[in-house]
């Protein structure tokens, strides 16, 4: 099993040395989107409106983390299944993302437009959030706050663990 | 016949407690079967996997973070004897007020939507929670209670088969529901399948299933023998831990059966993640 320390934002030449099935310790910025998060982005893109990030620099997580308790930097966090954000995915690659995290398998659609784009799909273990918690420097709401743990969420992680599943 | 007493107050308590301890505590049965799957495990991946997994069962309850991020619907079986009476609130109430309780104070995150369709708002308290009440002899209340996760529930079926279907034909669907499932239940996974009953009767024997003594089995050795030969065809998908191979598809397969219509043979196959977190107490 190949192993790889990679900063964030993901860069070609990062996502070329990568194969399916290595293992990868992100350190950098992620943002959480699950769902309806997803709709809203995709609604905005249809739109022809400006989204609240650049998606060539961002790393999408589908993820919506337990609150944070006092005292400590952020809560639980973990993969949701990726499957659900498919229908979505594709438009989003179009449009410059390159790196996404979840848990399961993606359509053959979502994984011929990652291939296309030289995109990855990276899986974090499910059911381990106290372990991928320690991976965590930093946790703010950074868009739709009324999505409670469906916002948008801006993480700045530290040797978070994830393994290639498609690339 | 005496009445016995048991005031609404204590009920809220001892739920609250049980709430607390199983957001942070894995059910004890489960690390030492993946202790072993470790030892026996020869894929590297697979092997990093489950060790990652047993590492988080303690990290969890040192650390005082959840197990996982999706801390659930809660979900109780209560048995109630009939010689009790709660004082004060209802059951139901009383289940209720504990869970909003421990949302709030243990950090749980709130999962729960207000209506499934047109109004997806999120109230933020996680209520209701699922109760299954069923009034037995005796002057205790049982309660058995569960976080239960979206993930392993999503990828869970129910299929009313012909009853001309051949024990074959309800292994092979089991299989299928885990396959389809792959890693989007986060296996290893527990397995949960009603047989009998009619349709609502079938799924709640699936959940029920669930949460037997993970060493139980069936009491009819045929059923016992379905639950071995079921547990063997899961985990020779090598699907494994999250979905990255390995030997360990499934932990355990429990079946639970009822009686059914002459035309009917209800199946349904219900998945438990394998961040198992539920508590028996009695009261």
């Amino acid at each position: 099993m190949k192993e790889h320390y990679i900063n964030l934002p993901l860069n070609a030449n990062d996502i070329e040395q990568l194969s399916v099935g290595d293992k990868v310790y992100l350190s950098g910025e992620v943002f959480t989107a699950r769902d309806v998060a997803h709709a809203r982005l995709d609604a905005l893109l249809r739109d022809n409106m400006a989204l609240p990030f650049e998606l060539q620099d961002i790393c999408l997580f589908y993820c919506g983390p337990s609150p944070t308790p006092e005292g400590k930097i952020c809560g639980a966090i973990g993969p949701t299944t990726s499957a659900r954000m498919d229908r979505f995915t594709p438009l989003l690659i179009e449009h410059g993302l390159r790196v996404m995290i979840g848990k399961g398998d993606r359509s053959e659609e979502v994984t011929q437009s990652i291939r296309a784009h030289h995109a990855v799909y990276l899986v974090c273990i499910g059911g381990a959030s106290a372990l991928l918690n320690q991976s965590v420097v930093s946790r703010e709401t950074f868009l739709w706050d009324d999505l409670g743990t469906e916002a948008i969420i801006r993480l700045v992680v530290k040797d978070l663990p994830a393994y290639v599943s498609v690339v | 016949m005496n009445t016995r007493l048991i005031q609404d107050s204590e009920v809220e308590q001892r739920v609250f407690e049980a709430i607390q301890f199983i957001t942070f505590n894995l059910d004890p049965n489960i690390k030492p079967i993946l202790d072993k799957a470790y030892l026996n495990e020869q894929d590297p991946l697979a092997k990093d996997v489950l060790t990652s997994i047993i590492t988080n069962i303690g990290l969890a309850k040192t650390n005082l973070i959840p197990l996982c991020q999706d801390t659930g619907t809660l979900v109780v079986f209560a048995e109630l004897g009939n010689r009790v009476l709660i004082e004060g609130k209802t059951l139901e109430q009383a289940i209720n007020k504990a869970l909003a309780r421990a949302t709030e104070t243990c950090y749980l995150r709130a999962t729960v939507l207000s209506d499934p369709l047109f109004n997806r708002v999120n109230l933020g308290t996680n209520l209701p929670a699922i109760v299954h009440t069923k009034i037995v002899e005796g002057s205790e209340l049982h309660l058995h209670i569960a976080q239960k996760g979206g993930g392993a529930e999503n990828m869970s079926r129910l299929k009313m088969f012909n009853p001309s279907a051949c024990p074959q034909d309800i292994i092979d669907y089991v299989v299928e529901t885990v396959s389809l499932a792959g890693s989007k239940a986060c296996p290893p996974l527990i397995v949960g399948v009603g047989i009998g009953g009619n349709f609502e009767q079938c799924a709640l024997l699936a959940k029920k299933a669930l949460f037997v003594d993970i060493y139980a089995n069936h009491p009819d050795p045929s059923y016992r023998d379905m639950e071995k030969d079921m547990l063997i065809a899961i985990n020779e998908t090598k699907i494994g831990a999250q979905g990255m191979g390995g030997n360990l598809t499934a932990l355990a397969v429990h079946i639970m059966t009822a009686p059914c219509h002459i035309a009917s043979l209800p199946v349904a196959v219900n998945l438990q993640c394998h961040s198992h977190r539920h508590l028996a107490i009695t009261i």
